[in-house]
């Protein structure tokens, strides 16, 4: 077992992990924060996706020993208390999900995405939700809501 | 037109918010304390005699607490009809498919539970094999089951008017050879549950299941157990699309055995390589179509002899080949039809239902061979369409198709005619035809999809709405929303025909311990029937609420009305309260009153006929056309679809962001589809078994889309709704390829149009532009 220490939603943790074990599994198992999901398992779909050190990352394909002393925000991490951060607002609006299994990464994304850049193209929008698949929407409600949500971080 | 208050307004999810924060919790988000984890073994070999399963190694492996064969399970198998139940949970005597499942293994971890999976060791003896449907259908072939020596696992053969005599005086015959791809489902979450078996003999699952009564059912006769005993609890779903999350998988009867053995619950989690290698995934179809017109362009006869690859057992594949062929005289007249279909045995995995069910094989086929038959004609896609489409019933009145369907509403005519207007096609000859090596075409398609679909067997939906005091309301169904938003929907229903706010209503998930049995989410049926059931319910609940009132204000209840949640005297206005008010008057009217309102939907339609296939396949029928702009790169035959434009008769969309979002996923998996997305198979294998080799549509794959409702409001569903959520992926296929050869001048007859085939089409033309 490796010790690590790892800052999650603000909170710091200091845990035992199998060498092996990812990040998602430690999120998930060891702390019990479900909202990030395992899809595929080897980084293609970003049903995993948080953020780490301000970057998005698939944690499916980051171990958990290398997340050591890293900043990590989970989909639990962006509402406080019952009150939701402009993205998600923007989401739950626009309706820019269905079946919700991709929607903690993609609003994770959209995140990372709005942070760097509050004003972003049509084509700079798809190309930050590349990672990040969605077999319901077609993406179209999904486009619009990140609009909707840089709308509201611009204002 | 009736004034709505909820109805079509753009409300916000009702589980919208438990998703965007994360809370929503699906069946892997579950645990237990003692929990154990379980894996699925599995032989990697297509076609085998089963001699020897012999799992002593795996079970000395130190964590390991029961491992389960076939011979735990009885020789109970299951299937959709009752002389198709040819499926087990393990395989017995014999293997049909690569990776079908022998064996299951409890550990306190999943790591141990796979290693010991490999410890299993069995002794088969290797059968010969036939992955192709048109070889396994020939006399001679392995015989995959033996009660089905020809390898025929469903056949039918329909025939209505007189084709043969309808060709002969026909002006123009074609025929042509038509191929859909083996697609997948492509939902992110896996097939997971977790199980727990009551040693006192009850069994609670938290399973992934679309149709979660599917799975209760085949639990109950698994474990022969009541069905009051067995409490299937509905997390939230990830994605269904049919097929695989309508049934049961090997890991869930698996995972209960295990529990049983040990005591303890358990918990499975498929990965996205075994979903991919393993789970019922679409018939891959050979569609030979035979289609006769008049001189002007009147399609006279079309006959199909369908052939499908059926992989190693039938599972719902008789209501698939139903489909196939049921569905064709939509949307166009056409008045002599013979449909001839046989789902060939393979030893490729199974096949089974998926979105645009049956009829995404044969419309893509019709749709296509009629506008090459246009061509040859010098007719235009837009008349061509106009000639024979289906026209809109005038009120009252209804249309039938040669095998007895019958249409209240068709908007399929005005969809195409808004189309025409709309500038994609009517802007389509301006601006320049090719760009450096990128071809551009704009194509057409017109179809039809059925809502309110029947399986066997129990079809009804029901839905109780309980009235709490302070004015909310508690809605109680048995549908289940994978995704497609029919729990919004449900509650829209509920609130609009009690007169309260959509706020108000509470939804309740699936437990089959406390809500109604329901047929399940399959067949665009949820919005139609369980929509029914709801407004039913809730028409009751308001009628006691108003009977109690009218009794405490001496007036007839007829006199009284709800709206906006507020009560009102009709012909004294003035007297209103709010709702909250007559919740808490009513509830408090007599000891323990409680004010429940029951409903439950009608059949919708008679059991299908199989034999002749004669009748209807679902309650109404909705009408998509839809337009496609398309760039083809001539040099590489890369295919940028850019534009859809999606007309949509669903009747009226009850939730206009559920229905406008579902066209707009239903046509970018149809794309999919129709370009690239293709299982790759090697003697029964898979070869592209995850999301890195198997494509889906990405954020920047996909089109500019635009949705435009066609409102038809058919008298047979809630507030006149269709369905919404399958005729655009039925739509998509035939309009991309249009598309593709509007800008290459080939027509393909195969999907995917794949870039290796417009390479091969172009080169065989002689226009290739490459070197």
């Amino acid at each position: 077992m490796e010790q690590i220490k790892l800052t999650v939603n603000g909170k710091e943790y200091e845990l035992q992990v199998r060498p092996w074990a990812t990040l998602l599994e430690v999120i998930r198992d060891d702390l019990g924060l479900t909202g990030a999901k395992e899809g595929c398992g080897e980084g293609e779909c970003g049903a995993c996706t948080v953020i780490m050190d301000g970057k998005a990352v698939n944690s499916c394909i980051v171990l958990a020993v290398e997340a050591n002393g890293r900043q990590i925000t989970t989909i639990e991490g962006l509402a406080e208390g019952d009150r939701l951060h402009p993205v998600q607002e923007a989401f739950l609006e626009m309706g820019g999900m269905q079946c919700g299994f991709c929607t903690p990464g993609m609003i994770l994304s959209t995140k990372v995405l709005l942070d760097g850049n509050k004003n972003p193209t049509d084509e700079e929008i798809r190309k930050g939700l590349e990672g990040n698949f969605c077999r319901c929407t077609g993406y179209t409600k999904i486009f619009e809501s990140v609009k909707a949500a840089a709308q509201k971080i611009r204002r | 037109m009736k004034e709505y208050t909820v109805i079509g307004q753009r409300v916000p999810r009702i589980d919208g918010k438990a998703k965007v924060m994360g809370q929503a919790k699906y069946a892997a988000d579950y645990s237990l304390p003692g929990m154990l984890f379980s894996k699925v073994a599995r032989l990697p070999v297509a076609h085998a005699k089963i001699l020897n399963v012999d799992t002593s190694k795996a079970e000395r492996l130190p964590g390991v607490k029961a491992v389960v064969t076939a011979k735990d399970f009885n020789g109970w198998t299951w299937g959709f009809m009752a002389n198709t139940r040819d499926e087990p949970p393990l395989a017995m005597d014999k293997v049909r498919y690569y990776m079908e499942a022998v064996a299951g293994v409890a550990a306190i971890d999943e790591d141990i539970a796979e290693e010991a999976c490999d410890l299993i060791k069995v002794d088969y003896e290797e059968l010969p094999s036939v992955f192709d449907p048109e070889e396994a259908i020939q006399e001679g072939a392995p015989v995959i089951h033996n009660y089905r020596p020809n390898n025929v696992s469903v056949e039918y053969h329909w025939n209505f008017g007189d084709v043969e005599k309808a060709f002969a005086e026909s002006h123009l015959v074609r025929e042509d050879r038509f191929r859909t791809s083996r697609a997948t489902k492509g939902y992110l979450e896996p097939p997971a549950s977790l199980a727990w078996y009551d040693p006192a003999g009850y069994i609670t699952v938290w399973a992934a299941k679309q149709s979660p009564y599917f799975h209760y059912r085949h639990l109950a006769a698994c474990f022969n157990l009541p069905l009051s005993k067995i409490r299937v609890i509905q997390p939230y779903i990830g994605g269904g699309f049919g097929g695989t999350k309508n049934d049961s998988v090997a890991g869930d009867f698996c995972a209960v055995m295990l529990s049983k053995m040990t005591g303890k619950p358990v918990k499975f989690v498929y990965t996205q390589e075994e979903e991919l290698t393993v789970s019922k995934r679409r018939h891959s179809m050979i569609v030979y179509n035979k289609m006769g017109m008049s001189k002007d362009g009147l399609i006279t006869a079309i006959q199909s002899r369908v052939i499908a690859d059926g992989g190693g057992y039938t599972a719902v594949s008789p209501l698939t080949m139903y489909l196939t062929g049921c569905c064709t005289p939509l949307p166009y007249k056409l008045p002599n039809y013979k449909y001839d279909c046989y789902r060939a045995f393979t030893n490729n995995p199974i096949c089974a239902a998926m979105r645009g069910h049956g009829v995404t094989h044969t419309r893509f086929a019709c749709e296509i061979q009629m506008e090459m038959m246009a061509e040859e004609l010098g007719i235009d896609p837009v008349e061509i369409r106009m000639r024979n489409a289906i026209d809109n019933p005038k009120p009252g009145e209804i249309y039938r198709t040669i095998n007895d369907m019958t249409l209240k509403t068709c908007g399929i005519k005005e969809a195409i005619q808004t189309l025409v207007k709309d500038p994609l096609w009517a802007e389509k000859g301006k601006g320049p035809k090719q760009d450096g090596s990128v071809s551009y075409g704009v194509g057409m398609a017109a179809t039809s999809y059925l809502g309110g679909a029947r399986q066997l067997g129990h079809q009804s939906c029901a839905a109780t709405v309980r009235i709490c005091e302070d004015g909310t309301v508690n809605l109680i169904t048995g549908a289940t929303d994978c995704g497609q938003g029919s729990d919004t929907v449900l509650a829209m229903i509920a609130a609009e025909e009690l007169g309260v706010r959509y706020q108000d209503i509470d939804f309740k998930m699936v437990d089959s311990a406390y809500t109604p049995v329901d047929a399940g989410s399959y067949g665009s049926r949820v919005t139609v029937l369980a929509g029914q059931a709801v407004q039913i319910a809730a028409a009751d609940a308001k009628k006691q609420l108003l009977a109690i009132l009218g009794s405490e204000w001496k007036v007839n209840p007829e006199e009284l009305e709800i709206k906006n949640a507020e009560v009102y005297n009709k012909s004294n206005p003035t007297r209103r309260i709010p709702f909250e008010r007559l919740a808490k008057i009513a509830c408090y009217s007599g000891s323990g009153a409680v004010i429940i309102g029951k409903g439950y939907s009608g059949y919708g339609i008679e059991p299908l006929d199989f034999e002749n296939g004669r009748g209807n396949s679902g309650t109404s029928f909705s009408f998509t056309a839809q337009t496609t702009r398309a760039g083809v790169d001539l040099e590489t035959g890369h295919v940028t679809v850019s534009d859809f434009v999606i007309a949509h008769d669903c009747g009226r969309p009850l939730n206009p962001i559920g229905a406008e979002s579902q066209n707009e996923g239903g046509a970018v998996q149809g794309m999919g589809q129709a370009i690239y997305e293709d299982f790759i198979m090697d003697s029964g294998r898979t070869l592209n078994s995850t999301f890195l080799d198997y494509k889906m549509p990405r954020s920047t794959d996909v089109p500019d889309i635009k949705v435009i409702d066609i409102i038809t409001d058919d008298p047979s569903g809630p507030f006149g709704a269709k369905e919404a959520s399958e005729g655009s992926h039925v739509s998509a296929p035939p309009s991309v390829v249009a598309a593709i050869h509007d800008a290459t001048g080939i027509w393909f007859k195969e999907q995917p149009v794949t870039p290796e085939k417009i390479v091969k089409g172009l080169k065989e033309k002689g226009k290739w532009p490459g070197k």
